[in-house]
């Protein structure tokens, strides 16, 4: 592959960079937007926000999704992934995903089970 | 990017050697390998963190009770400074990927210049995470430890904390620290706080206003204060020793292993960071003494360069789930 080879489009092909050097600047100013997003609902947390949505609140399911959006924009822009083979990517990408999405999975529900038996059976922490 | 890869002579004999299947390098291939199995690491620390604040979901610490310091200004402002630090990472993952890109144009000053930006970066990074470390171990406010190991914060009638040494009234004590060479050598112990807990206790009796704040989460996401009544029967009934900042057996801010999940994956990343700031050094020297403008190639700019995107990753992450959630 070229070194100008690069794959100039972010967002689908909505934001077309002339360059590499100015794709680079583009996604730092996007990756810095989502962060001071980010830090301005961490500081306010609005209260709207906070209501329940699948177990967690909507606040931090924005948050999660950011970050993962943050993430997508390092790997495939700053680690050149977008420039990658589709097949080398899946190798990489999906492995990761996968595990991790497992292992999230399994953890986090035998933490919420644990947490509930010390909230509805006999175990006294405060004393 | 393979263009200034030096080619064998076996190019188009497929099992002969020299080619790169799925137009990679081996170095970059392994690299990306490398990524995946540290990600699953840094997957497993972060697994384990979720795993325990799901389990103590109601006595878990609020992050913006803890993290509130911002070098040279007095006052609370949670989020400031670790905005800052992502800032920084993110900016030094920027100039780390315009050297790769200078690389692949071959411009030589142009890459000196922007591996030592990057490296600039990594220490400022890392400096502010040492500040941030040395704020969390000295704490701020003290606290008061429970016989069950909660914590109980003494707030004013105005919802702001307020440190022990502001209120407890010193009585003089007579009990020292006990070291191995003065007594039983087989037994030791940590620093004595600066105050005991019936010191404190008298203090907040003569403090009419003062009241308590739980370990617990409430209903708003808030900590829970309790009346003055309730605080004093929670302080007499309950307490028990006098906290001062945190360590891997106790933490003024809440949860002992808060700290410990604190120390391990930011410790883990930061470890992480001086390697890859150690590698910028190497790659910046070799830069300069013109190893790579020889060799014909710049690529090794770039396999370290994701190893520094990887670390800025890992901190996106960090930054999430022990600050924002």
């Amino acid at each position: 592959m070229a070194a100008d080879a690069h794959k100039l489009e972010i967002f689908r092909g909505l934001v077309k960079f002339k360059s590499n050097t100015q794709k680079i600047w583009g996604v730092l100013i996007f990756l810095s937007l989502v962060t001071a997003i980010e830090v301005v609902l961490g500081i306010f947390k609005p209260e709207i926000l906070n209501v329940q949505v699948l177990g967690m609140k909507a606040l931090n399911w924005i948050f999660i999704i950011l970050t993962i959006v943050k993430a997508y924009y390092i790997t495939w822009d700053f680690m050149h992934m977008r420039d990658e083979l589709a097949s080398f990517r899946r190798m990489v990408v999906w492995t990761g995903v996968f595990l991790i999405s497992y292992l999230i999975f399994i953890i986090l529900q035998e933490g919420g089970y644990i947490e509930s038996v010390f909230a509805n059976g006999f175990v006294k922490t405060d004393f | 990017m393979d263009t200034t890869v030096v080619k064998t002579s076996a190019e188009n004999k497929r099992w002969g050697g020299g080619t790169e299947p799925l137009k990679t390098s081996y170095g970059k291939m392994m690299m990306w390998f490398f990524i995946t199995s540290d990600a699953l690491t840094f997957a497993g620390f972060l697994a384990a963190y979720g795993f325990s604040r799901f389990k103590f979901a109601d006595s878990w610490p609020i992050a913006d009770n803890v993290f509130t310091h911002v070098p040279f200004i007095h006052g609370n402002y949670p989020m400031i400074f670790v905005a800052f630090m992502t800032f920084i990472l993110i900016m030094s993952s920027v100039t780390m990927v315009l050297a790769v890109d200078a690389g692949h144009h071959m411009k030589k000053a142009k890459v000196t210049i922007y591996m030592f930006l990057t490296i600039i970066g990594g220490l400022v990074f890392l400096s502010s995470q040492a500040y941030e470390w040395s704020t969390f171990i000295k704490g701020t406010y003290g606290a008061v430890a429970t016989e069950g190991g909660n914590i109980l914060h003494i707030m004013d009638a105005d919802g702001n904390q307020v440190a022990l040494k502001d209120f407890a009234i010193a009585q003089g004590s007579d009990r020292e620290r006990h070291e191995s060479r003065t007594g039983l050598w087989f037994t030791s112990e940590s620093t004595l706080p600066s105050y005991t807990f019936e010191e404190v206790l008298d203090g907040f009796k003569a403090n009419p206003n003062l009241v308590v704040r739980t370990t617990y989460t409430g209903e708003d996401g808030h900590k829970t204060t309790l009346s003055r009544s309730e605080s004093l029967r929670e302080l007499e009934t309950k307490g028990k020793n006098v906290v001062e900042g945190a360590n891997l057996r106790q933490n003024e801010y809440g949860a002992p292993l808060f700290a410990n999940y604190f120390f391990f994956i930011t410790g883990f990343h930061g470890f992480h960071v001086s390697i890859g700031i150690m590698l910028n050094i190497i790659i910046f020297f070799n830069v300069l003494i013109g190893t790579y403008e020889r060799r014909g190639s710049y690529e090794m700019v770039e396999k370290v360069g994701l190893y520094w995107h990887f670390v800025d990753l890992v901190w996106v992450f960090v930054f999430t789930f022990f600050y924002l959630v």
